[in-house]
């Protein structure tokens, strides 16, 4: 192939080193008004009385919006939040009133003069003090709500969410067993920490057309809740998502964006922008929702493990509009990358007041791995197993069943185990040359399906221009992973047109097409399928005009350079350019009239779970698998944990651009480094204690490990060249693969999330 | 009150007049529409607003706009003038080193003034220049190899 699978270079490389890209903040309009959030100051209150008379007597304030005033609830699969908190607020930094002026510093001076009365409530700080029974209910009404029928709420508790899997017979299996072992672990919340803190304008017209533009993953998602929210068809609400500076999932709902369009309504056309501080993005955008996981194995002395029976309760904040399908989607994986028969899951996403969680790179997976990959390890030495004998055994293979029930026709994880094990030097021991510090190695496995509902849309247009280059359209959204460029590539590839001569154009629901979200790891697959349709689209009607100006049946032209050409006499051809506008007749009339293409593309049959077992034969899209293994140093004396290699090899099915592949994984090991060693939001009695910089590291120059990246290539059929997912998967085996190695370096199981030096240092001294 | 500052900004001798409680990132945002640097946290911990000030790096966050009188003030914007990449820029994009981009002016800028310094840092000392601008995208290694692949060239 000429550009799938070549190193082309980023296509928004310039703009973006030069800095001459807009972020959302970066835009200035004329006439600009700033907005700000009177937040709440208690985890869980009624709201008695807002009084805003103060604020609104100061000088620049040009209005304030309070819950009340727009009460619509919305969600992405359960209707369960308001933009403004209206009759109670259900975490401490909900927004309550929300001001605009002609400043930003006024709108803050106009926040703090909004008085709020509140009646405090008890909180629910767990999502295992969530489901006692005598706990305070979040949301009293949740019967009330819409939601998918996919999702499984139960009214009158806290429950949001309650998946539940059973496979074979769980007494049996463990009936069968020699060994029977039950494991607890804790993941706390973490955030996604973007570099751009989330951002957005709305400016609304005489018309009552309405523009928005946010730094957001999934224009048309945002464009679908706010339409719900204030009552605006969508042909007058336009949402643009002009550059996103870093999502990980974070910025895939609606936040700020329902808060600044109830302001922009009432400020006669002028703009209004709200940018979060950094303590905003830690407590008001998402969250990654906390897990309390319980895992249950049955294992024979073989090694083969023939029971598991688990429970992830997950702490989902005070909405989990978006969190309920994290449940699910960690139910429908809750054995991990293995082939077990005798299945019992319940995954319960729990409503507690607590930042909003919501989806982060590994949706789910990053969470359940770090408890079902220590599990491994435990069984194996249990058993006096070795630890990558446990996984050849038990790992999934091709022919394997999922959790789910579903049969694999194609599965590489064993080959990337292989590839790891070797790249790791697993076996091969290392000492440090300091007699205080302790050299190991770990490894875990990971994997990660799409997590979307069945029959998300993607579209493309292709349009030639009368040069013959391209204008690329898609609503796909570039936010780091280089879908700009590897989208571009699929298009040269199939048009033989080089990448500098197309223009990609995103994120603009008025002018682009339909794209569900760019999230789940979906986009080379999901929008690469629709551009590579659209490619086609325009390719076929290229080759209808061409056999009739050359004389050569179609089947006998390809696309090169630029050109239609025979592939029997090469000098027999037109070019792209000549057909752009249509084919020019002899008598010189023309016919057909300007190529555009078209593609549109949901992932085939993929179908609902059953609602009592939760089993379904092909419930995702696609499965990516991978492994990764690192070496650690622990210093015995500090308790302090350095990174030094990391070697990572995941199943990809076809890599479509070396460099950018390659720096993702990089970037997702890093990433679960961070998770794995320092990252936790510091939760207390509802308040974040860490929303800063100073408390909440995120990994330096000074953590990065030496990485080894590698990838194997057994095509997914329904994916355009070959390609599945790996955003999210690769990030997946991170945390407990570090884990692992603690524990073969001391001895010691630490079962919760962050690996501290203290944690290091307590465990030392038992 | 506004007091009247003179600076050189991207080359340019400027006469400006400015609130004593502006920062530098501010202005240069707001006044001259400047915005490679960014505001990723406001507090001098992520380097996202890095720019030259005479020639060193420094958070433009935490600098007040009326410190730079009869400074020197170089944003990723005066190193490329006229579209002509610098060399670092070009080893960004050749190497990846980049992805969502909100980081990478900060961290071009950061580089720049460490390759002014000492054109031949070694790994370390890049990494130690760098460490006080974040990247939540890269992983960093890309990024080292970008600046390192132009101190790899100037030996030859």
């Amino acid at each position: 192939m000429e550009f799938v699978g070549k190193s082309v270079n980023r296509v928004d490389g310039i703009k973006k080193v030069t800095g001459s890209l807009k972020y959302v903040d970066d835009i200035k309009m004329h006439g600009m008004l700033y907005a700000a959030v009177k937040r709440s100051i208690y985890p869980h209150a009624k709201i008695i009385n807002i009084d805003i008379t103060k604020a609104k007597k100061l000088k620049g304030v040009v209005d304030i919006v309070i819950g009340k005033d727009f009460p619509k609830r919305v969600g992405l699969y359960l209707e369960d939040k308001t933009f403004l908190a209206v009759d109670k607020v259900r975490y401490r930094g909900e927004g309550v009133a929300a001001v605009v002026a002609k400043t930003e510093e006024l709108a803050h001076k106009a926040v703090d003069l909004i008085e709020v009365e509140y009646e405090e409530l008890p909180a629910v700080t767990s999502g295992v003090e969530g489901l006692k029974e005598d706990a305070p209910l979040v949301h009293p009404d949740l019967d009330k709500y819409k939601w998918a029928p996919i999702f499984f709420p139960k009214e009158g508790t806290n429950i949001s969410n309650h998946y539940k899997l059973r496979k074979g017979n769980i007494d049996k299996g463990f009936e069968n067993a020699d060994i029977v072992i039950e494991n607890d672990f804790y993941i706390p919340h973490v955030q996604h920490v973007p570099i751009e803190n989330h951002s957005a304008i709305a400016k609304m017209d005489a018309e009552g057309f309405l523009t928005v533009w946010a730094s957001c993953q999934s224009p048309f998602a945002v464009r679908q809740a706010l339409s719900v929210a204030f009552d605006i068809p969508l042909n007058k609400l336009r949402v643009i998502s002009p550059a996103v500076g870093g999502g990980f999932g974070g910025k895939a709902g609606t936040t700020l964006e329902g808060i600044v369009i109830p302001l922009a309504m009432r400020t006669n056309g002028k703009p209004v922008k709200l940018t979060y501080s950094r303590e905003d993005e830690f407590v008001n955008s998402f969250v990654r929702q906390g897990l309390h996981a319980r895992i249950k194995t049955g294992a024979k002395k073989d090694g083969k493990i023939v029971a598991v029976k688990n429970e992830f309760i997950w702490d989902g904040g005070a909405y989990t509009e978006y969190g309920v399908n994290i449940a699910k989607a960690a139910g429908y994986a809750s054995t991990g990358p293995y082939d077990i028969e005798n299945v019992h899951s319940d995954s319960i996403c729990v409503y507690t007041n607590h930042p909003v969680g919501g989806p982060f790179r590994g949706f789910g997976m990053c969470e359940i791995h770090f408890a079902i990959e220590q599990n491994m390890d435990i069984v194996a030495d249990k058993l006096n197993i070795d630890k990558v004998k446990i996984r050849k055994i038990n790992g999934l293979k091709p022919g394997g069943v999922t959790a789910t029930g579903e049969q694999l026709d194609v599965c590489g994880l064993q080959e990337c185990l292989d590839e790891v094990v070797k790249d790791i030097e697993y076996y091969k021991k290392e000492e440090s040359n300091e007699p205080n510090k302790v050299r190991a190695k770990g490894i875990a496995f990971g994997f990660k399906a799409p997590s979307m509902p069945n029959n998300v849309a993607s579209s493309a247009i292709i349009k030639i221009n009368e040069d013959g280059t391209l204008h690329l359209l898609t609503s796909a959204q570039d936010i780091g992973q280089g879908s700009d460029t590897v989208l571009t590539q699929i298009a040269s590839e199939i048009l033989s047109i080089p990448p500098e001569k197309i223009t990609i154009k995103t994120g603009d629901t008025d002018h682009t097409p339909y794209e569900w979200q760019t999230v789940a790891s979906r986009i080379t697959y999901c929008a690469g399928n629709a551009i590579k349709l659209a490619c086609e689209d325009a390719k076929n009607q290229l080759l209808e005009l061409a056999q009739i100006k050359l004389g050569i049946y179609k089947r006998d032209l390809e696309l090169k350079d630029g050109n239609i050409v025979s592939k029997i006499y090469p000098d027999k051809k037109v070019s792209i350019s000549e057909l752009s506008l249509g084919l020019s007749m002899p008598d010189g009339s023309g016919i057909h009239g300007p190529i555009i293409g078209r593609g549109s593309f949901i992932p085939p049959n993929i179908r609902d779970a059953d609602k009592l077992t939760g089993l379904g034969d092909k419930p995702v899209a696609f499965w990516t698998f991978g492994c990764q293994g690192v070496e650690i140093e622990v210093d015995i004396e500090t308790g302090k944990i350095k990174v030094l290699n990391v070697a990572s090899c995941f199943d990809v099915g076809k890599v479509i651009n070396p460099k950018l592949i390659e720096g993702q994984v990089e970037g997702a090991i890093v990433q679960g480094l961070g998770t794995a060693l320092f990252e936790e939001l510091i939760l207390k009695d509802g308040k974040v204690l860490n929303p800063n910089f100073v408390d909440y590291k995120i990994p330096t120059f000074d953590d990065m490990p030496k990485m080894i990246i590698k990838f194997v290539e057994n095509a997914e059929e329904t994916g355009p060249f070959g390609a599945r997912g790996i955003g999210e998967p690769s990030m997946v085996p991170a945390a407990p693969a570090i884990a692992n190695a603690v524990y073969n370096a001391l001895g010691i199981r630490i079962n919760s999330l962050p690996i501290t030096s203290e944690k290091i240092l307590k465990a030392l001294k038992k | 009150m506004k007091y009247k500052i003179n600076f050189n900004l991207n080359n340019e001798e400027i006469e400006h007049y400015i609130d004593p409680n502006r920062t530098l990132l501010n202005m240069i945002r707001e006044d001259f529409d400047l915005t490679g640097a960014k505001e990723g946290c406001g507090a001098g911990e992520c380097g996202a607003c890095t720019v030259l000030l005479d020639g060193k790096p420094v958070n433009a966050c935490l600098v007040l706009a009326i410190e730079v009188e009869g400074k020197d003030i170089l944003t990723v914007e005066g190193l490329s003038p006229g579209n002509k990449l610098d060399e670092l820029q070009i080893s960004f994009i050749e190497n990846a080193a980049l992805q969502c981009g909100y980081c990478t002016p900060g961290m071009v800028m950061t580089a720049k003034a460490l390759l002014k310094e000492n054109n031949n840092p070694t790994e370390e000392e890049v990494k130690e220049a760098l460490s006080g601008n974040l990247c939540r995208c890269t992983g960093y290694k890309k990024i080292i190899k970008a600046v390192m692949d132009i101190v790899e060239k100037g030996k030859h």
